[in-house]
């Protein structure tokens, strides 16, 4: 740690292992707990889940139509899962000329049962910091330099509804079946930092 | 709080490091799946975690990485509600502990009001001394309703472990040079407003 000159501080891994001995006498934590989370969270709460709703709105209107009204309603109707505290799946719709783009600068939080754990570089503090107030720029150094004409809308998850972007179609992948069109999408894209439009046939 | 968490703004960070180098931390899965029993099993609500992670030291926050946090947050909060003395986490852990430390009192919301879709409003220009869920970058700013959300707990008091009364939240749109005149890229900029934060601007 930065401000532990006598390194008398126990590791990270010392720590975790403290609070996991805590819980376990004191919470009740069941002996299997972490190991089934781990599991349940690498297994089912992944990126293919957003994947899935994108393709489907792509190749479906009227499902399309119910994602962009209420996203947490139509990604139960496919089945996928929520924990209590996120009460609404906000979904952005990016069009040729708007292109929206998520951020959470207090923490970190995003509808990660939906689109995956949020990675590293949305965690980081430069991102938190920097999306807000310089969002072209900081788009444009992440690769994704969008025409000046492009209205660009930063969306702040300060509060208990997630957010996801539908990210434009490749022109190129039109009456491509949904299950192809899944793979394709990526969790960048329904974050808002990169496009898809470069996919070739 | 204005907490070091608080960053939406701030200056003078580098570039995102994008992608992300891959990293091998084989205790962050641990404390994810620790610090999720712990909010189902309601040991605290998320509010009261965020908090917590709000209230470390602003050295160790910004040196710590990401689930080093969540970390601090979980052992603060189980020493604060009585599972663990601070002394026994360190000799469990065989080191010393940083926890996060205290903040001023929660606080219930304002009386109810409501707006309307495209009604301006304008963020409170308070400072408040617990949890609070408004970034400073919109505190006093003038924005717009675009959309109105589902009734959620009232983060400043829920954040204390205090009887949190529901309140709705507001999609308000901000300009970026409203936010930072001259100083930023041209943008609009949602943010998720609770209730209590807006006030009624005399322009509507």
């Amino acid at each position: 740690m930065a401000n532990d000159p006598d390194h008398s501080t126990a590791t990270p891994e010392q720590r975790a292992a403290a609070l996991e001995i805590v819980l376990r006498r004191k919470g009740e934590m069941p002996e299997t707990f972490v190991e089934d989370f781990t599991n349940h969270a690498e297994e089912k709460w992944i990126t293919d889940n957003g994947a899935q709703m994108v393709a489907r709105a792509w190749t479906d209107p009227a499902f399309r139509a119910r994602m962009l009204a209420d996203g947490k309603a139509a990604a139960m109707e496919m089945g996928f899962q929520f924990p209590e505290h996120h009460r609404q799946l906000v979904v952005l719709e990016n069009t040729l000329d708007i292109h929206n783009v998520i951020v959470c600068t207090q923490c970190s939080c995003t509808a990660y049962t939906i689109i995956g754990a949020a990675p590293d570089w949305y965690k980081d503090i430069d991102y938190r910091a920097r999306v807000v107030r310089q969002s072209r720029t900081v788009l444009r150094e992440m690769g994704l330099d969008l025409p000046a004409s492009t209205e660009i809308r930063v969306w702040d998850t300060t509060a208990d509804h997630r957010y996801m972007v539908l990210p434009l179609q490749p022109p190129a992948t039109k009456g491509w079946p949904e299950e192809k069109l899944a793979a394709i999408v990526t969790q960048d894209a329904m974050i808002g930092a990169s496009q898809l439009e470069k996919v070739e046939d | 709080m204005d907490g070091m968490h608080d960053l939406g703004g701030k200056q003078g960070f580098g570039r995102v490091k994008y992608p992300s180098p891959p990293h091998e931390e084989t205790w962050e899965p641990l404390v994810r799946a620790l610090s999720a029993f712990a909010i189902r099993k309601h040991i605290y609500n998320m509010d009261e975690f965020r908090h917590a992670i709000e209230r470390m030291a602003p050295r160790h926050y910004m040196a710590a990485p990401y689930y080093e946090r969540h970390l601090t947050a979980v052992a603060t909060l189980l020493v604060e509600k009585d599972y663990v003395t601070r002394e026994e986490l360190e000799a469990l852990a065989s080191g010393a502990f940083p926890l996060s430390g205290s903040s001023g009192p929660g606080r219930l919301p304002s009386s109810p009001q409501s707006f309307a879709i495209g009604e301006k409003v304008r963020v409170k220009n308070e400072f408040v001394p617990g949890h609070v869920r408004m970034p400073a970058y919109v505190r006093g700013k003038v924005g717009v309703v675009v959309g109105i959300s589902p009734l959620c707990p009232f983060p400043d008091a829920a954040g204390h472990s205090m009887q949190a009364p529901m309140e709705p939240t507001y999609d308000v749109r901000f300009r970026s040079r409203d936010l930072w005149p001259d100083s930023c890229d041209e943008a609009l900029n949602h943010v998720g407003v609770f209730q209590s934060y807006l006030e009624k601007t005399e322009t509507t």
